[in-house]
């Protein structure tokens, strides 16, 4: 178990390396940030040259390159356009995408898998119809759709929530956002533990728990649910990951100051140095949340073993 | 038990990647009266916020309530007046001897003095600083050494700039430029205190200044609370307890919060709501005229559109584009059809007055015999590039090109050309890479038709991007910077737009509004002719 831990630790330092140097030379592509700073008028060269130089802008791609990854070692994300540092802005920025992540993958694993659970051990009855009806709205409504008429309907309209999030953007004030971000994703959650458990239902260590005469509660939670739970932990956690990073139209609608929004700013601004540190720290989000999801195989499912 | 070992090593690992929670806490709500808090919407400023480097309309606004300089212009009418100067006396509009009043201090009790102007001046002038408004000072002696257009700087200061006294310093101009005091009121001549150079990222996290208002605290990239200065010197006191600026991620998602009543100012109400703005507003919105103009630049830089009689060419074009229609479809009348190459915030004394004529108005049979006399389109097809990423540039283009092939009955003479972000958009620029017509976007820095004209279309100036040259217009520009009589000066940069016209070096598109929104728990709300809110004015019921 540690030796796998191990070995899938170090097939994350080159996935890391191509990931970052991708990233890199995408948004160095893009072309020079400087002209971007001085509104609709030419930066005065002498300045835009400092300002290069400052930024490393005037070295060759792979020397930048180099350098910068050097610097993320030592714990320095560079510096953005406006004087402050990429890691004070990833320090503001994660703890709220954190938060409504959570929020998101409680909606996700609660309201999902229940209703997983309950349309597929009542599969072709009208619970179930119904549910797999609605997903299907869910899925096929735009995020940002669902995202602004929430916020008309409860923000303006009822005035059950606040339409904008505030800077401390606690708990609380996420459920809605949360529920929008989680809403696609909640809907895939309840169609794959419904096929999941609908399978397993007819699996024989399922009929064999029956036979045995265990309590119905027993078989579904014991040997049903966590048999059938495979595929949708695979997906929740591929999920956190894109959670984190796809926010970025929930985020502007509720106004979260999240990751997802320093990225959109970040490119908008084409400040590599906010772009490839954010996107670095998720890819290590990504990573990390793949190895814990191969490690939860084992939890589930006892036939399999990491050696 | 086998299972259990692996749920540890889950439980474990799931709790590193979850160790990341922060504090919050912390509501405000401020009571009403003189002392009302007034919630405002903000936008991250691009870059840090010293008064030199700040060139862009977010920053301007937390300068434009700290900071007050040696003139003032006038919120309603744009004139400049002395603020801290007591006067400014020149004989020949080359030297100027500056008086600052006495009693100014800045809200950490030091003096405002001679050698504040003098310091700040230098700082935003010298290479190393990277002040991007570093050129406003490129008409003082000495601005060479301290910021030269290659290499090291060879001075510390510019030596066109004497500390006479306490209250009295001297500024020698290379050249003559009779209007120089009235550009004194942009932000980037603001005086720095001494806290500014001893401790400068101290100063930055929370900046001191001496306008009505004192930054209380400063969250960057969220939030500035701006309190009200009661030791504040000047006759403009705030008539509010202060200003939160709150920075949204969207203008769409601060004008729903100002329609739930959770926010009192929206200073860019997002044109995709402009439709409903009356009946959720009602008369608590501001569409008023903003020194911002719009125009169609042409790549004289290239051969194909620098052939002589082209003139007649780019006339025709500007004829072909049915100004009054778009600005009222697709902007809902928030921008005024141009009829010269400046800004009604001028006023008619400052040198606004209709010299396009008949070439600015929609004339399809005109626009086509024009455009076959002027040689046709170069190449058949132009293409009109524009970032996509803001300001609603593509509706706008689309919108013009419509307008230009319908006129001149060919589907295919015009086309819009998107490029991604503004930041490229302005690499394309400046490196000349536009193989035809590009937007240009232009907001007055200071209220003088010399702004509207000199940094566009002289020869070589510095946002003279299309590379327009014509030695008639440079020689108008430079007698009417010398000209000591305002009338007279107005009277020559009138001239000089004439013979752009003939060129039509630019074809003027329209002339942008500022527009704000406000909630009913706020009045006398106002916005100035740069389209900053006049914060100090703003009353809390």
């Amino acid at each position: 178990m540690g030796r796998y831990v191990i070995r899938r630790l170090l097939q994350m330092i080159p996935v890391f390396f191509g990931a970052t140097l991708l990233i890199f030379l995408m948004v160095n592509v893009m072309g020079d940030p400087i002209a971007g700073l001085c509104g609709d008028r030419q930066c005065d060269p002498a300045t835009a040259a400092q300002l290069e130089k400052e930024f490393g802008l005037d070295k060759p791609v792979w020397q930048q390159y180099l350098t910068y990854m050097g610097n993320v070692f030592t714990g320095d994300f560079g510096t953005a356009f406006n004087g402050q540092e990429v890691t004070e802005l990833m320090a503001s920025a994660f703890p709220v995408t954190i938060r409504l992540t959570i929020v998101a993958i409680f909606f996700e694993i609660v309201i999902g898998i229940s209703l997983g659970v309950l349309t597929g051990l009542k599969r072709g009855r009208p619970v179930d119809t119904t549910v797999l009806l609605l997903t299907l709205v869910v899925i096929s409504v735009p995020t940002f759709v669902t995202g602004l008429l929430l916020q008309l309907l409860l923000g303006v309209k009822w005035g059950w929530i606040k339409p904008a999030v505030s800077t401390d953007a606690d708990f609380g004030e996420l459920i809605v956002p949360g529920l929008v971000l989680a809403s696609v994703s909640l809907a895939y959650v309840t169609r794959l533990t419904r096929t999941s458990i609908a399978e397993n239902k007819r699996a024989d260590y399922v009929r064999t728990a029956v036979a045995k005469g265990l309590p119905r509660r027993r078989v579904i939670t014991r040997h049903l649910l966590r048999n059938s739970l495979i595929p949708v932990v695979t997906f929740i956690g591929t999920d956190i990951g894109a959670l984190m990073g796809g926010a970025i139209v929930t985020e502007r609608i509720f106004n979260i100051h999240g990751v997802g929004y320093q990225l959109y700013q970040g490119i908008l601004r084409q400040n590599t140095q906010t772009v490839v540190g954010f996107v670095t720290v998720l890819v290590l989000v990504f990573l990390v949340a793949n190895l814990l999801v191969d490690l939860l195989y084992a939890v589930l499912d006892p036939r399999i073993r990491y050696a | 038990m086998r299972g259990a070992t692996h749920a540890k090593w889950a439980a474990l690992a799931t709790a590193v990647a979850l160790a990341a929670t922060a504090c919050g806490g912390g509501d405000d709500s401020g009571g009403g009266g003189a002392d009302g808090i007034v919630s405002s919407s903000w936008g991250d400023p691009q870059n840090p916020l010293e008064p030199a480097n700040t060139n862009e309309v977010q920053g301007g606004k937390v300068l434009s309530m700290i900071f007050r300089g040696l003139k003032q212009y006038d919120p309603k009418t744009g004139e400049a007046k002395d603020m801290l100067a007591e006067k400014i006396e020149t004989t020949d509009s080359t030297n100027f001897t500056i008086t600052v009043k006495d009693g100014w201090t800045f809200s950490n009790g030091e003096k405002v003095t001679a050698q504040s102007f003098v310091d700040a001046w230098n700082y935003g002038a010298h290479l190393k600083n990277n002040q991007k408004n570093a050129y406003f000072f490129g008409q003082i002696e000495g601005y060479d050494q301290v910021h030269p257009e290659k290499g090291e700087p060879t001075a510390e200061t510019m030596s066109g700039l004497k500390v006479t006294g306490p209250q009295t310093f001297t500024v020698k101009l290379t050249q003559k430029f009779s209007t120089w005091p009235v550009t004194l009121g942009y932000a980037a001549f603001a005086p720095l205190p001494k806290a500014f150079f001893d401790d400068h990222a101290g100063w930055l996290s929370k900046p001191v200044g001496n306008g009505p208002y004192t930054v209380d605290s400063y969250s960057k990239g969220s939030q500035m609370a701006l309190k009200r200065w009661d030791a504040y010197p000047g006759t403009d006191k705030a008539q509010n307890g202060g200003v939160t600026l709150k920075v949204y991620t969207d203008n769409n998602t601060a004008y729903t919060d100002l329609t739930a009543g959770n926010l009192d100012l929206v200073d860019d109400v997002p044109a995709s709501q402009l439709k409903n703005v009356e009946a959720d507003l009602g008369d608590r919105y501001i569409n008023v005229p903003a020194g911002i103009i719009q125009t169609l630049s042409f790549p004289f830089y290239d051969p194909a559109w620098n052939k002589p009689g082209q003139e007649k060419l780019r006339q025709g074009l500007s004829r072909a584009i049915d100004r009054a229609q778009i600005t009222e479809t697709i902007f809902q009348k928030t921008r005024t059809p141009a009829v010269d190459w400046t800004s009604p915030v001028l006023g008619e004394e400052g040198g606004y007055k209709d010299i396009c004529g008949d070439l600015c108005k929609y004339d399809a049979a005109e626009a086509k015999k024009l455009v076959a006399e002027g040689g046709g389109i170069p190449g058949g097809t132009m293409k009109i590039s524009y970032n996509a990423d803001t300001g609603s540039h593509k509706e706008w283009v689309d919108a013009v090109c419509n307008s230009i092939n319908r006129a001149l009955g060919n589907d295919q003479a015009c086309v819009g050309n998107p490029i991604g972000t503004f930041a490229d958009y302005r690499n394309q620029v400046t490196t000349q890479k536009l193989k035809g017509p590009f937007r240009a976007g232009w907001q007055m820095d200071y209220p003088l038709i010399q702004n509207f004209l000199q940094p566009l279309y002289y020869t070589n100036a510095s946002s003279n991007d299309g590379k327009y040259t014509d030695p008639e217009f440079d020689k108008l520009v430079d007698q009417a910077n010398a000209e000591s009589d305002t009338a007279k000066a107005v009277g020559l940069f009138q001239q000089a737009e004439e013979v752009l016209r003939d060129d039509m070096g630019a074809i003027p598109l329209w002339y942008q509004n500022g527009s704000a929104g406000y909630s009913d728990r706020v009045t006398n709300v106002s916005l100035n002719p740069f389209s900053v809110p006049v914060y100090d004015q703003i009353k809390v019921n």
